[in-house]
């Protein structure tokens, strides 16, 4: 298998991989502050007072939970242009990731609220502190040192699930893997290539992780 | 004509049946294998043997930070190489298999890590085996903090066999992908899709956590 491994195709290459390394990182980096935006959104009216408004940031959780990624890539991609939506394939990928992500986001950001002693919060209210205040300097200090962990984690989900945006023929990094395969038909190449760059990436964002645990640690506040 | 193409969808439903059976077929197999698999590795990513602990944590951290997809290529597309020719079926059942495995694996580990070492010593020090002592000691306790995680984590093998459609594996996901080239509703065919996989996944995520609250409540209680 690997004793035909031709390192001079993977360098004839390069250009295309450095490329699309960096559509891989754009696409993903919008992806997550999109879904960090949707997710603080979306937790924020799951915790509203209002049930109706709750019910259906639970709806939209719910259902983003229960269904795969890809099938909800499909249900944007063949379902936009059915209702007359003609997108760029890059914007139906960064929304469907988007809103993937946002779910996962707005769960994790309500553990981390969630988990702070009720006492606190009270004690800001008898402190004359206002919702705001009580949020800047109470819950979100603690939430942000309980959720850094998880949120890096669901980082390094997306950055993988961007590869399946290669099915709808966007060019990142399995895409490169894909157009090695099927010019030269060179699949080892291809993809070993491909998978070592989401490795850097993989690395990287788990090294952030160990890195954020040992520095940053409000969350021994409580 | 929406109520033309419903109609045809409504036709076309066994197809989609069929599709599910697939799907369970390919997630009910690496998940009773990655289960097993898992917990074998697990075990041994736990054990006392530094060099088999140091093999596992590598490949479970190679798989754990490249895509799915890009296996399932690597899987399909470069094993023909070496020799071992595979039909799609049983290519993405060993994907699967092995992400899952790789997954339950830590979950595992950790689970027996969090067994404080007191208990083992007592183990030991009233005479039982190796064997034993996991047997009667650590598994049981351990299953407390694996078992919502776990159910967890089948949901995400479910979700991720819609992956291996695009090797060619008729799931639901294909289907919805074939239905849609012959029938342009891209919403009306990805929602039933959705509802598919949401049958499925919306009561094993309930179970997960419900499994956390019960076991929380038997954890603060000792």
């Amino acid at each position: 298998m690997l004793e035909a491994f031709n390192y001079r195709v993977i360098l004839e290459y390069m250009p295309l991989y450095m490329q699309c390394f960096a559509a891989t990182l754009w696409l993903s980096a919008f992806s997550l502050l999109g879904a960090i935006l949707v997710g603080t959104i979306a937790c924020a009216m799951r915790l509203s007072p209002s049930r109706v408004v709750s019910r259906i940031a639970g709806i939209y959780i719910e259902s983003i939970r229960s269904t795969p990624l890809l099938a909800q890539l499909y249900f944007f991609y063949f379902g936009l242009p059915s209702l007359g939506i003609m997108l760029p394939e890059w914007i139906t990928g960064i929304m469907a990731l988007t809103l993937n992500s946002g779910a996962y986001y707005a769960e994790i950001i309500r553990a981390g609220i969630q988990a702070i002693p009720f006492g606190q919060i009270e004690a800001g209210i008898a402190s004359g502190l206002n919702y705001f205040q009580r949020m800047r300097y109470i819950i979100l200090p603690q939430a942000l040192g309980m959720t850094i962990r998880p949120m890096l984690g669901q980082a390094i989900v997306l950055v993988k699930d961007s590869s399946l945006l290669s099915l709808i023929s966007i060019m990142e990094l399995t895409r490169a893997g894909q157009l090695l395969t099927s010019d030269r038909f060179m699949p080892s190449e291809g993809f070993l290539t491909t998978a070592a760059f989401y490795l850097v990436i993989y690395y990287m964002l788990k090294g952030f992780s160990g890195w954020s645990e040992k520095r940053l640690i409000f969350r021994e506040a409580h | 004509m929406w109520s033309y193409y419903f109609n045809e969808l409504m036709r076309s439903l066994p197809f989609f049946l069929k599709g599910l059976w697939m799907t369970a077929a390919v997630s009910g197999l690496s998940l009773i294998a990655g289960t097993i698999i898992g917990f074998i590795w697990g075990i041994m990513r736990s054990s006392r043997n530094k060099i088999l602990r140091s093999i596992i944590g590598a490949w479970t951290d190679l798989i754990r930070g490249t895509p799915f997809l890009v296996q399932v290529f690597i899987i399909f597309f470069i094993l023909p190489s070496a020799g071992i020719e595979l039909e799609a079926f049983p290519a993405a059942v060993i994907a699967l298999t092995n992400m899952g495995a790789c997954f339950i694996c830590e979950i595992v580990a950790g689970g027996i890590m969090a067994v404080p070492n007191g208990q083992r010593e007592a183990a030991t020090a009233s005479g039982l085996s190796t064997y034993q002592q996991l047997r009667y000691i650590v598994l049981p306790q351990a299953m407390r903090t694996i078992l919502p995680p776990l159910v967890g984590q089948y949901v995400l093998i479910i979700k991720d066999s819609s992956v291996v459609s695009a090797i060619g594996v008729v799931d639901i996901t294909r289907v919805g992908w074939l239905t849609v080239q012959r029938i342009p509703e891209g919403i009306m065919v990805f929602g039933l899709v959705g509802i598919l996989y949401f049958v499925i996944c919306y009561p094993l995520i309930n179970l997960s956590s419900l499994l956390e609250r019960r076991m929380t409540v038997v954890a603060t209680k000792l």
